[in-house]
């Protein structure tokens, strides 16, 4: 047992110095009949590291690799490049194996990097502030709409129906509990967005407008006036910002004028890791400081009059706060807003604005030979690097055949809108810089194949 | 023979020792001042080459970025050097002693990092089509079946990002299966020596919360917890074991109780360390407890998160787990979600992340399990409560222990600040650990006890390095018992002195502005 | 003008209908370096026991609670740019809130000073 330093001798003495004969005699306060007296029926023993090393590899052997096949999903998760030094930096056993920085004197590390991130992302997302980051997008998006209700006093939130349908299941799931009015519906595969309509549908009673930005259907439009009629009905808007490196190609929400800016951070850092662990991202104007869930990193001195960094404003939290607090999180993702800083940190404003242009011009060209194949239209006007076509067959059955053959060629609306026959027949594709002219080439042609 | 008697000397000689001298640049040796991202770098410089774009009208809309974003960039060496200096300012398990109360600092094997990285499992989209990701679903599966079995329980949901994320998932159930039963209730009953998170979420779920009182000896008093029972409680939330580090004995007898008034049991499971492969909280009648990967499973807490808080769930709220979940069928497996959940899952309360949850960390989390096995686990729970005891003997001679007279503790020991001279506190102690090489314990928690200081060794330390910590906080107490000012002023010796946390909150700075001077 | 004190270490200075209400020194000292707070809306109707304010320091948060019922008549907005007012002179610049009476009969539960000193001396 490789893990476990005591040797019988140890044990004994230790046994010796409490006082107790045996093990079991620590376990006595345990009822009899619910002590276990052997080893837990129906689990293997220990294993080397051989053994586990084998099994592990045989469970990943059954999966197809992203990077092993032309690859364009997106929804949510996106598959960009990672440098090879992100991983090593987060592998450092000083941030791998530390825990959140309560003793702050020992913790700078920790603390600089969260100031450094914090910065980021208010800076990436055009707001004044942002913590120290949430589970995940899908979180960090209820969590911005309950923090609008406490600010407005309102329970109604209006979500775009651009919203990606996950993020929508959350928010609908945690409503029906807290009480918040949550008003939703699918999105219609139209080249313009839902902005008209929820600047029709503010009224008094709304607490926000939740819109994402590009969409799920990778639209983008300015949200300016849906920021300026929110704010003068009292209402807040909030954007959820999937794939953030398309802020290195457009305008941010918070220039927009959003109030929250939150989104998914997976895209920068992280990788696929097939859902989690990911990173939320939560900024806001300065004004609703107060009122934001998370950790929070603050500047500021030491003794000596040395410039540190310490957890702030905590009172906000469940730790202190308990059944008042603004939130019952308590942790946030710590190392993938490492990961997600570190490979920032190496794009800087010069790289991520190269690799958003990349992006963005690798899906206009892949969406130009898509639109080539007969029966097969794009639906969007505007982009980033993901975009929804319309094929003449169900998109579910062609992800799948696509598959047969070795591509994965993206997310067919189906999968995400299973009840909306009118969706059945869209694709969502994505083209980052990982996928090869050669790749849109195969996906292209193996596209062809399964329409004929 | 020639000789180079200029050689460098290879003894020290005439150093005087004792306060040393401040440094030019304000470094000390291994100990390296950082700048900021924002102070060192700038917007031209970056540490990745792109190909050149190919040549593409633009589609955004009209809405292409016109001004900075403000996004300072170092090259690759400059990244790798700045993140590895801050990395030395941090402590970590694989430094040193990390006796943290309640969180379990165990070790993190590196062969669950290494299985986590395979492409297999870090390089799949959540998204792809399930005929793609056979390997990721059963992996969920069986880690999904090791959680059932070592807690004697009959479903889990593996979707929850955390602890607290699990806790609400269990509360949210217990809501779910009384709503389902048309019975509003409106109360749920939480020990004051519970978790912030507990309320918290109970509050965030909809629910009044009560505080149940404890006993002298640190339990739940059984008499006022049945005297408060009703048809207007939901349930209870009890941490066992509890937080002042006891079994709690009546564990069962709660059950019951709660049960025959018509609620439900959460158990947070934060402390399942202690008792995994030694007893089944299924068979003390508990219906939902989160299991926090982070702690009894090994997976790194990589400086605040991220978690993973899967939780078991009792026949009786095994319908209203979220969704999605993985299905297994003849050796087949499927996502069980929105589209198909009417199936056999119609009273699911919905879905609380996107996609499923944390798989990075179910696989750390299996290789662990699959490296110990039954019998290492059983090992883990066993020597993870011997070395607390054994810190709990080998101090309470100089430290209050306030419950320590009612019999052994389980895997931590808790401390109180009786006895120390005028002025010194809990903090004091931590910060001359600090100075001694070691991170401190968990202070000022749990609530009920003066200046608590909650110490959990874990199973990974050996005997030796207990030894040394208990040789230096002995040491420590002493100097805050007697007065001694140097204490007072600890951490002499860690990257920065005390930091002046009111500032910080009064006047929030949270992020870097460029008007700022550099310190 | 005279003087009241509650258990909950507040004081309230009562002139006709019009009252004053703070936190105490014993209170402060209790919370330590305070670092924010929030007085209510001029307007606002409370009850006797109904939050009123709230105080936090770096570690802790704590309510204020209207020692008797009435109307806001004025919160102290010095104390959203200066917290630290309550540590320096807490029964003094560092009011929280004026309120008009609705009731002056709930001042006669009320401590005088000499009642609680001896209350904090007991604690």
């Amino acid at each position: 047992m490789r893990y476990l330093p005591l040797t019988p001798d140890d044990r004994d003495a230790m046994l010796a110095r409490i006082g107790v004969a045996s093990v079991d005699d620590l376990f006595s306060d345990v009822p009899e009949e619910a002590r276990l007296t052997g080893t837990i029926r129906d689990l293997p023993d220990h294993a080397s590291e051989m053994a586990v090393e084998r099994h592990m590899q045989k469970l990943a052997n059954k999966n197809l690799v992203a990077g092993s096949v032309p690859f364009f999903l997106g929804a949510g998760a996106y598959r960009h490049h990672v440098p090879s030094s992100v991983d090593h930096l987060i592998q450092r056993g000083e941030f791998l194996t530390a825990y959140t920085p309560y003793q702050p004197e020992i913790a700078q590390g920790t603390l600089q990097v969260l100031f450094e991130f914090q910065t980021q992302v208010a800076r990436l997302f055009g707001c004044d502030v942002a913590n120290a980051s949430m589970y995940d997008g899908s979180t960090a998006c209820w969590e911005a709409i309950t923090m609008a209700g406490r600010i407005t006093r309102r329970k109604k939130a209006l979500l775009s129906n651009g919203l990606h349908p996950h993020y929508v299941s959350v928010a609908n799931s945690m409503a029906r509990f807290t009480g918040d009015d949550v008003i939703s519906s699918a999105p219609e595969l139209s080249a313009k967005t839902d902005i008209a309509d929820l600047i029709d549908m503010i009224d008094a009673e709304t607490s926000c407008v939740v819109v994402q930005y590009p969409d799920i259907l990778g639209r983008m439009e300015d949200l300016t006036a849906l920021a300026a009629k929110a704010q003068e009905a009292g209402a807040l808007l909030v954007a959820v910002v999937t794939e953030p490196v398309a802020l290195g190609a457009v305008k941010s929400p918070g220039e927009m004028g959003a109030d929250i800016v939150v989104g998914e951070g997976q895209s920068l850092g992280v990788g696929l890791q097939f859902g989690g662990p990911y990173v939320g991202l939560f900024a806001c104007k300065q004004k609703y400081v107060r009122q934001m869930p998370g950790r929070l990193c603050g500047e500021t001195v030491d003794a000596e009059g040395k410039r540190g960094f310490v957890l702030t404003l905590s009172t906000r939290e469940q730790h202190i706060r308990r059944e008042k607090a603004t939130s019952n999180i308590c942790t946030n993702s710590g190392l993938c807003a490492l990961a997600f800083s570190i490979h920032m940190t190496l794009l800087g404003e010069k790289g991520l604005r190269d690799l958003a242009q990349l992006n963005h011009a690798k899906a206009v060209k892949a969406a130009q030979q898509l639109a080539q194949i007969d029966g097969v239209s794009v639906v969007n006007d505007s982009f980033f690097n993901e975009f929804t076509v319309i094929l003449p067959v169900d998109a579910r059955e062609a992800v799948r055949e696509l598959a047969d053959r070795s591509i994965l060629g993206g997310v067919s609306l189906g999968r995400l809108y299973p009840n909306e026959s009118e969706l059945s027949h869209a694709l969502l594709i994505t083209v980052t810089e990982t996928c090869t002219d050669a790749d849109v080439d195969a996906l292209v042609s193996a596209l062809r194949e399964v329409l004929s | 023979m020639s000789m180079n008697n200029q050689g460098r000397p290879t003894r020290s000689e005439d150093i005087e020792t004792g306060c040393a001298p401040a440094t030019f640049t304000g470094n000390r040796a291994l100990i390296l001042e950082e700048k900021l991202i924002f102070e060192s770098g700038s917007t031209d410089r970056t540490g990745i080459d792109f190909p050149a774009a190919p040549d593409a009208p633009s589609k955004l809309g009209g809405l292409e970025r016109s001004v900075e974003i403000g996004l300072p960039g170092l090259s690759e060496s400059e990244t790798v050097r700045h993140y590895t200096r801050l990395s030395r300012q941090n402590y970590g398990i694989d430094l040193g002693f990390f006796p943290l109360g309640s969180c379990t600092m165990k070790h993190n094997p590196r062969l669950n990092e290494k299985m986590a990285r395979l492409p297999g499992f870090a390089d799949i989209h959540p998204l792809q089509p399930q005929q793609t990701v056979q390997g990721a679903y059963q992996v969920i599966d069986e880690l999904a079946d090791w959680l059932k079995t070592l807690t004697g329980m009959p479903a889990v949901a593996m979707s929850p990002k955390a602890g607290a994320h699990g806790e609400l998932c269990g509360v949210l159930a217990i809501r779910s299966a009384l709503e389902a039963r048309g019975d509003a209730r409106e109360v749920i009953l939480v020990p004051e020596s519970a978790h912030g998170t507990n309320p918290a979420t109970a509050a965030f779920a909809g629910y009044k919360v009560e505080d149940i009182p404890a006993t002298k000896e640190g339990r739940v008093d059984l008499d006022a917890l049945i005297a408060r029972l009703g048809p207007d409680v939901a349930g209870v939330m009890i941490t066992n074991p509890n937080t002042c580090g006891l079994f709690e004995r009546d564990m069962k007898k709660i059950s019951d109780a709660v049960h025959e008034a018509g609620g439900f049991v959460y158990c947070d499971g934060a402390n399942f360390n202690a008792i995994v492969g030694k007893v089944r909280p299924g068979d003390l009648g508990v219906d939902a407890m989160h299991i926090n990967l982070h702690k009894t499973f090994s997976t790194p807490h990589g400086g605040g998160g991220p978690g993973s808080g899967p939780v078991v769930f009792s026949e009786a709220l095994a319908p209203f787990a979220p969704l999605p979940f993985v299905e297994g069928q003849g050796g087949e497996y499927r996502l069980v979600e929105e589209e198909n959940a009417e199936e056999h899952h119609a009273s699911s309360f919905g879905r609380m992340v996107a996609f499923h949850g944390q798989m990075g960390m179910f696989t750390r989390a299996l290789t662990y399990m699959l490296s110990h096995g039954a019998d290492g686990l059983r090992q883990v729970s066993e020597d993870a409560v011997l070395n607390a005891n054994y810190i709990l003997r080998s101090l309470e001679d100089v430290l209050d222990a306030p419950f320590a007279p009612s019999g052994p503790c389980m895997h931590e020991a808790l401390f109180s600040d009786k006895g120390f001279a005028d002025g010194f506190t809990t903090l004091d102690i931590a910060k001359g650990l600090i100075d001694e090489g070691f991170h401190p314990m968990t202070m000022y928690f749990p609530l009920v006890v003066h200046g608590a200081m909650l110490i959990e060794p874990t199973e990974t330390e050996s005997k030796d390095a207990i030894d040394e910590f208990v040789g230096a906080l002995r040491h420590v107490v002493a100097a805050a018992k007697s007065g001694d000012a140097n204490l007072k002023a600890a951490p002499h010796h860690a990257p920065r002195r005390r930091l002046d946390e009111t500032m910080a909150a009064r006047k929030p700075v949270l992020v870097y502005k460029d008007s700022e001077t550099a310190a | 003008m005279s003087r009241y004190f509650t258990e909950d270490h507040e004081w309230i200075d009562v002139d006709g209908n019009n009252a004053t209400v703070g936190i105490t020194n014993y209170a402060q000292e209790q919370l330590g370096d305070v670092v924010f707070v929030e007085v209510p809306e001029n307007g606002k109707e409370l009850g006797k026991g109904d939050d009123a304010a709230v105080v936090e320091s770096v570690k802790a948060a704590s309510d204020v609670y209207a020692p008797v019922s009435g109307t806001v008549s004025e919160g102290n907005v010095a104390l959203a740019d200066d917290p630290s007012l309550i540590n320096t002179d807490p029964e003094g610049e560092g009011w929280f809130f004026k309120l008009d009476l609705s009731d002056t009969s709930q001042l006669e539960g009320l401590m005088d000073e000499a009642a609680y000193k001896e209350f904090v001396a007991s604690l």
